[in-house]
């Protein structure tokens, strides 16, 4: 029967020499200490960021152009998510993971179902009380077939936006067009902080699902310049950083390092490829023990003499 | 020949455990003379770290998610309850390349190393649902960035990182539970096989 050959980068033989004392409960004590006494430390002098979350009304308020184009992007389906694809919906197959041509989104399909001008627009405008212009704004634009919509988009596309006192005004529209008073109502009822009650996912009092107003305002460009002014956006190392100066999401600088070389910065499949390569890396670092090569890099750099130099130097 | 008390599920049991992890090997008073360096101190930094996390996220938990946004008792909770994870991260990832440079898999400690490595990743998925969950403007972008990744792999039909509710449920109840668990089974692990021992070198 012949006994399997020692492998140096997975067998040992274990430990037969010395012993030293170890008291690992006081080991444990001293160490809940210094990082409790640590802890406390940084967070009395440093503290932590808490920017004050942004409302629709905010947005509309700060820039209601960006906010009446946004609402026209819906009404239109040529926003972002308009186009999006899954889990929102079938506009777009989405991105394919490398080679592989694999649309996994679409593979997966629509389970939070969004039709952009019903959810971010007619729904919300739908609840308004008492406003008997903007009914038949709906009702016309409701009754109306795609080419005579597609007919008043256009119109207001090339008319020219103003705001004053609090009401945005497009101007030379035809007198049927429908979507003038649906942009300026929705404008009004954003400003007056109803709509993002309004657009929380599941209605009534209680909500703890903000989708619809979260999607609704990352479509918008006020959000995105708000985050550029502090050095979140994705070609600024995005979504691992905060707020202010503060270390973020640190452990995430792999994920984050990809969007920012080529060919990931370019591409339209970079989520996709991004996120392929990390299941792969992290599958690699999981399974470390059991990869040739892989498992001989400590043996092989030596570094481990560092570690262990006093056994090394004989001080042990 | 067995005696009805034997054969009980209970006795059963502990003898198995005992057999596993006897107490000297849980809670030992020597170790080997080769522990003799300061990468051995950053495992037991991250468990300290953890306990640090978990009793500030109680404390948050206990007033509710919109209380540190009122409150400057509840700011300061928060800020310990940040700075315990990011000197937990620090230690931990510290605590991993120290141990892939000892090849701490060797001898039989294959799934230790899995176990923490697995635990490095479930500590990341769990602080990126906090972060998700703060409801300011980092939680706001945050997700809505996020959300392109996530959806993109299939994941965000299920992963809804723009739902409050459940990225809050899942930062408070699943992903901790997760990560506590396999942080024991990962000590428990450790204290079973000891620390590995160094590469035998030829002496020239």
């Amino acid at each position: 029967m012949s006994r399997k050959s020692f492998n140096p980068d997975c067998d040992v033989r274990e430990w037969t020499g010395a012993q030293r004392p170890y008291d690992i409960l006081k080991e444990g004590a001293i160490a809940l200490l210094v990082v409790a006494l640590l802890t406390a430390g940084l967070a009395l002098v440093f503290g932590s960021p808490d920017e004050k979350q942004v409302t629709i009304q905010q947005w509309s308020s700060a820039d209601p152009v960006d906010f009446a184009a946004t609402a026209y992007s819906e009404l239109a389906g040529t926003s972002g998510i308009a186009g999006y694809g899954a889990p929102y919906n079938n506009a777009s197959d989405g991105q394919f993971l490398g080679v592989t041509h694999l649309y996994l989104a679409k593979m997966v399909g629509v389970h939070i179902p969004i039709d952009p001008a019903r959810t971010f627009v007619l729904q919300p405008l739908g609840t308004l009380p008492d406003a008997p212009t903007l009914r038949f704004a709906l009702s016309t634009w409701k009754n109306a077939s795609e080419t005579q919509r597609g007919a008043w988009l256009d119109e207001y596309a090339k008319a020219s936006l103003s705001f004053s006192h609090g009401h945005l005004t497009a101007a030379p529209l035809s007198l049927s067009n429908p979507v003038n008073e649906l942009i300026a109502s929705e404008t009004a009822m954003a400003r007056s902080g109803a709509l993002d009650s309004t657009m929380g996912t599941g209605g009534g009092l209680y909500t703890t699902d903000y989708t619809n107003v979260l999607l609704f305002i990352a479509d918008g460009g006020w959000f995105a310049t708000l985050a550029d002014h502090q050095h979140l956006l994705g070609d600024q190392w995005g979504m691992m950083n905060e707020t202010g100066s503060y270390p973020g999401q640190a452990w995430l600088w792999l994920y984050t390092f990809w969007y920012q070389i080529h060919p990931f910065s370019t591409s339209g499949n970079a989520d996709v490829d991004a996120w392929g390569i990390m299941m792969l890396l992290t599958a690699g670092l999981i399974l470390v023990p059991y990869i040739p090569g892989l498992r001989s890099i400590p043996r092989r750099t030596k570094l481990y003499r560092v570690i262990w130099r006093d056994h090394y130097a004989g001080r042990v | 020949m067995s005696t009805t008390i034997d054969r009980q599920w209970t006795t059963r049991l502990r003898r198995r455990l005992v057999e596993q992890l006897p107490p000297d090997k849980a809670l030992p008073d020597t170790q080997p003379s080769y522990v003799s360096s300061w990468i051995y101190v950053f495992g037991i930094v991250t468990l300290s770290a953890l306990v640090m996390v978990i009793l500030t996220g109680f404390v948050l938990a206990i007033r509710g998610p919109q209380w540190w946004h009122q409150s400057a008792i509840g700011h300061y909770v928060n800020s310990l309850h940040l700075w315990s994870v990011e000197i937990f991260f620090f230690a931990m990832v510290i605590h991993l390349w120290g141990k892939f440079f000892m090849a701490a898999w060797r001898g039989h400690r294959s799934l230790t190393w899995v176990t923490g490595a697995v635990t490095f990743a479930t500590s990341i998925a769990t602080a990126f649902t906090g972060y998700v969950s703060q409801t300011n403007f980092d939680s706001q972008w945050i997700s809505t960035q996020a959300k392109d990744g996530i959806n993109a792999t299939g994941a965000g039909a299920f992963f809804n990182v723009l739902n409050t509710g459940q990225m809050l449920m899942w930062h408070i109840v699943l992903l901790p539970l997760a990560a506590v668990v396999l942080t024991a089974v990962h000590v428990v692990m450790v204290r079973r096989k000891g620390v590995v021992p160094p590469f035998e070198e030829v002496t020239k």
